[in-house]
């Protein structure tokens, strides 16, 4: 069996399935949010009652983060709904964006959108903070109302996402009737080369397929490129799967996988046992498409307008000039991902408006105590004319409210470190989205056209 | 059950994503409060470029269109997991998408809500059928017809997903077939009946 199949099998409790199979699997972790929490809610309580309780108070874990920062009064009300929702239930994490169990959360606009306006409690981008903060652990079973959920893969776990019926059914039952997918080979050997990223490599991959290409498929991805790979590229990876329509992008757990995961665990005190699962030797696995990716042939890559798998080299499309550049989100808003860019612009100014949203208040933590030449992250990139938020959540990754941060309000061509493109995704209809990794953004940003980080990279 | 949906059709095509489908800003609104169900229809398919869509899908200010069949190309509802999509075009008066393929997900929580039958067309019918045509879905048959032309196309089979939209959803279908039990009671899946349950994708 595939990894994917293992684990489904395992959680369904059954020896073994094969794609296609239709089976109830059991949930470790149920996640949402605030855009589809408060649906979710509805769903338990119009089919299971208003007294009902969900199945495991620990398993369900709750983060607001799309449309946090922001005055629409329906987005507040949101955050309220999952609060009660919390308190009624006894839910064990709740990642409230204030502190206080009994308030109401309103943004104030008056104190601007840079300065931070959140508790102790908040943790951010869902799919960044569920590592951070404890809950992913490999060979478990992870569902949530949201499509990159498959960001979780990188820890050797089985995650998708799903809708609010099938989350308003896991509330109440703690199982849910899974097909079982066939599963994708991603073969990784060599190693990246100077200015080429994680975000390059899923580019490449999804480019390969077409962005239907892994269509109710498990990714998995394998081999020595793939274990030399760190853990926030892993997740930078398998948080793409779904672009490519993918149930779930999957890496094998290792060692670096255990010692990630087990930090974590213990420093939040969540569950620490878990049973990893590995993969099985070649011939015992059957795969529908097995390919092998030399990852240092690899260049830097873009996603051209409208889907992310208009595949390009960054060094042929320096005639696209460019309106805005944006970092952030769950694929490139993490400590690591500002890093690198911050490496392309300390000591320039940006050409264009350019935008920075941290994917957690743990990133904002990191870059406002990391030190490049005597300066934190964030005073370099500042001062490179980066307008840098400390209110962590998804921001205009998903467009939002039209009051959201470094959303796309009129038309216009931004070069983005987020994971998605088609018309009308970050804001405006008709502007365009070009997805990059962090170091291509940076090197765009400064020049003001799309530009291949090599270039500018000392 | 026999099944025939009749109506206008309106037809999109390749990789309509489910920020087109209901762009972002409207998820504010929650699907199960019913006010709020019913100004996700008025926004249904409004992303949808201008230009390649000159026809809107929903007739300004109302919250209910004329199309009660969406034709459309490839991977149609990919993107987001957002069940506000299947909704939004329930909500709008639409009984089935008939595309050529569909993303998982929307697949999925079209087949769990109940609002709409997803149909898989069997050829690239998006280039053939014209926005406002009169066609009719016939769910046994597996045909599609345009009225005027009484042309014929063939569309395959929603196999176990059938009977869970017929029954309402995946929840009025757990109820129906004993897997879980009636409403006020604190369910439980009993797993047995897990060989005649839907499908996922
Ligand atoms: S950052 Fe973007 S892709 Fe990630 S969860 Fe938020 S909206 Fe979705």
């Amino acid at each position: 069996m595939t990894l994917t199949e293992k684990i489904m099998a395992r959680a369904a409790g059954k020896k073994s399935v094969q794609p296609g199979d239709n089976v109830w699997v059991n949930v470790d972790i149920l996640m949402t949010h605030d855009v589809c929490g408060p649906g979710t809610i509805g769903v338990f309580k119009r089919e299971f009652g208003k007294d009902a309780k969900v199945w495991d108070r620990e398993k369900i874990v709750i983060i607001p983060d799309h449309y946090i920062f922001t005055v629409d009064s329906k987005s507040n009300r949101n955050v309220d709904i999952l609060r009660d929702f919390v308190k009624e239930q006894g839910l064990k994490y709740f990642y409230d964006v204030i502190d206080d169990p009994n308030g109401h959360w309103t943004f104030d606009a008056s104190k601007g959108q840079l300065k931070r306006q959140y508790g102790n409690s908040f943790a951010g981008v869902c799919h960044t903070a569920l590592p951070a903060k404890g809950h992913t652990r490999p060979g478990e079973v992870l569902l949530a109302t949201d499509s990159h959920t498959c960001t979780a893969g990188a820890f050797g776990e089985f995650a998708t996402g799903i809708g609010n019926t099938d989350a308003g059914f896991v509330f109440g039952t703690g199982k849910l009737l899974l097909k079982v997918p066939e599963t994708m080979r991603f073969w990784f050997e060599g190693s990246l080369q100077k200015g080429v990223m994680a975000k390059d490599v899923i580019l490449h991959c999804i480019g390969d397929v077409g962005s239907d290409g892994a269509t109710y498929r498990a990714m998995q991805f394998q081999g020595p490129g793939a274990k030399a790979l760190q853990m926030d590229d892993r997740m930078t990876i398998a948080n793409m799967a779904i672009e490519a329509g993918g149930k779930n992008g999957i890496f094998e757990p290792d060692d670096k996988t255990f010692a990630y995961v087990d930090a974590r665990i213990k420093a939040n005190g969540t569950k620490a046992k878990y049973d990893a699962l590995f993969c099985d030797s070649n011939d015992k696995q059957t795969f529908v498409y097995d390919k092998k990716f030399d990852l240092s042939k690899l260049e830097p890559t873009v996603a051209c307008h409208p889907n992310p798998g208009n595949r390009k080299l960054a060094k042929e499309l320096g005639s696209v000039q460019l309106d805005r550049a944006y970092i952030g989100s769950c694929t490139g808003g993490k400590t690591s991902d500002f890093l690198a860019f911050a490496q392309v612009i300390k000591g320039r100014k940006v050409k264009i408006d350019t935008f920075g949203v941290p994917a957690t208040p743990d990133v904002v933590h990191d870059l406002q105590t990391a030190k490049m030449n005597g300066k934190t992250v964030w005073q370099v990139l500042e001062e490179a004319g980066v307008q840098m938020t400390e209110n962590a959540s998804c921001a205009a990754c998903l467009g939002g409210p039209n009051d959201t941060f470094g959303r796309l309000n009129k038309p216009m061509k931004c070069i983005s470190a987020t994971n998605r493109n088609f018309p009308g995704r970050m804001g405006h209809l008709e502007s365009q989205v070009f997805l990059a990794s962090p170091y291509t953004v940076a090197a765009s940003a400064i020049t003001g056209h799309i530009t291949d980080p090599r270039e500018v990279l000392g | 059950m026999s099944k025939v949906i009749h109506g206008k059709a309106y037809v999109v095509r390749d990789n309509i994503d489910t920020d087109q489908i209901i762009p972002a800003q409207y998820l504010t609104l929650v699907p199960t409060i019913p006010e709020e169900y019913e100004k996700l229809g008025g926004y249904a398919l409004c992303g949808l470029p201008k230009d390649q869509y000159p026809t809107r899908y929903i007739p300004e200010g109302q919250t209910k269109g004329p199309y009660t069949i969406v034709i459309a190309g490839r991977n149609f509802g990919c993107g987001s997991s957002r069940e506000h999509a299947p909704i939004a075009l329930g909500a709008a008066g639409c009984e089935a998408v008939v595309a050529e393929s569909f993303a998982r997900i929307f697949f999925r929580n079209s087949v769990a809500t109940g609002e709409l039958y997803p149909v898989e067309s069997t050829t690239r019918i998006c280039e053939t059928i014209r926005t406002g045509d009169e066609i009719e879905l016939d769910l046994d048959a597996n045909t599609l017809k345009i009225l005027k032309s009484s042309k014929v196309f063939a569309t395959k089979s929603l196999g176990d997903a059938r009977p869970v939209i017929d029954a309402g959803g995946l929840f009025d279908f757990a109820r129906q077939s004993g897997m879980i039990q009636a409403q006020g009671n604190h369910s439980k899946a009993t797993g047995e009946l897990a060989a005649k349950e839907p499908a996922d994708d």
